[in-house]
């Protein structure tokens, strides 16, 4: 009897931090970020959203990490949401234009508790989500940076560490930091049913070589690139 | 009951139109897929060649893309770099991309380069 007081106690106490988290989401993010859906449907409606889609955030997310970066937010992008708006053409290739790049706001710990909470709850559809999982496992970082660069030719986009890489895409050091390892596999596997105008393409990788991928990405983060910074 | 037959297909269609991705023009595809690699001005020299293997192809070069068939670009943006026996960097676009979007970006190329 005392565990179940207990219990539901907990869960109307986290219903109401989720519901204050859900005020400050329409109150200070939605002018950035989409939290109903459904994707931009269209290259120039993509372009027009200035931060990420959140309204799959529950499915794509680890909330421990969510919490602490909007705390303290970080540049993930180096080029930005949108790089082609911060990029100009330079002498010997195209730059990083910073002075257009803006901050994530920060928010308190306790808002960050109860935005965090919020976001988790927002789901993506079973459609998105596909039926492809993380089946767990490792690699060495060396081994992995073959299957991710050398036969998929991810880092073109991507940087591996800060400094090495490619710009436009963001940085993958700490995607499994941030993202579920379900959530990776399902977005490598097809990232157009997530975000149908996304940058990123569907590069057909083999699904054992996506499981590969992803524990790749969890070798990686734990190299702590970030803190390093 | 035609009439209610031909609003139900008007329906249908409707709600089949709104839920596809829209077709873009060849030059916001350009923007959002190629620019990155192939640069802002499509010079060969984009924003991610800093540590690339292979660099990428310059389009705005008639000599470079002279020597290529609207096929074979086709070919090469549906099915990526290996497809042509090309760099691996080079992705297949197929997923995001419509042949029709995909015969516009030839068409696209072969402005920038002046050639063919």
């Amino acid at each position: 009897m005392k565990y179940l007081f207990l219990f539901v106690a907990l869960t109307v106490a986290n219903a109401a931090l989720a519901d204050d988290g859900m005020l400050i989401l329409q109150k200070r993010c939605v002018s950035c970020h989409e939290i109903s859906g459904p994707a931009a449907q269209s290259v120039q409606e993509l372009w027009q959203r200035k931060g990420p889609d959140l309204f799959y955030a529950g499915s794509k997310y680890n909330a421990e990490w969510l919490e602490k970066w909007l705390v303290k937010p970080r540049r993930i992008r180096p080029a930005g949401h949108h790089p082609i708006q911060h990029t100009q053409p330079g002498k010997k290739r195209d730059m990083v234009d910073t002075t257009t790049l803006m901050s994530h706001p920060a928010l308190s710990p306790s808002d960050a508790e109860e935005v965090t909470e919020a976001l988790m709850k927002l789901k993506s559809s079973a459609e998105m989500m596909g039926t492809a999982v993380f089946k767990g496992g490792s690699i060495s970082v060396s081994f992995g940076e073959m299957v991710f660069d050398k036969f998929n030719g991810c880092m073109a986009c991507h940087e591996i560490e800060p400094g090495y890489g490619g710009l436009s895409g963001p940085e993958v050091y700490t995607a499994a930091k941030r993202y579920q390892a379900d959530y990776l596999v399902s977005f490598i596997t097809d990232p157009q049913a997530w975000n149908p105008k996304t940058p990123m393409p569907n590069r057909h990788v083999s699904a054992p070589n996506i499981q590969k991928i992803v524990q790749y990405l969890q070798a990686l983060a734990k190299e702590n690139w970030d803190e390093k910074k | 009951m035609r009439k209610n037959k031909l609003f139900l297909t008007l329906f249908v269609s409707l709600l089949m139109l709104s839920s596809a991705a829209w077709s873009d023009d060849a030059e916001d595809n350009y923007k959002n897929y190629c620019w990155q690699c192939h640069g802002m001005t499509g010079d060969g020299m984009g924003l991610n060649v800093q540590d690339m293997s292979v660099q990428p192809r310059d389009h705005t070069s008639a000599k470079a893309m002279g020597g290529r068939s609207d096929a074979d670009l086709f070919k090469v943006i549906k099915e990526g770099g290996l497809a042509i026996d090309k760099s691996v960097l080079m992705p297949p676009w197929r997923n995001s991309l419509s042949d029709d979007e995909i015969h516009d970006l030839v068409k696209y190329l072969r402005k920038l380069c002046q050639c063919g």
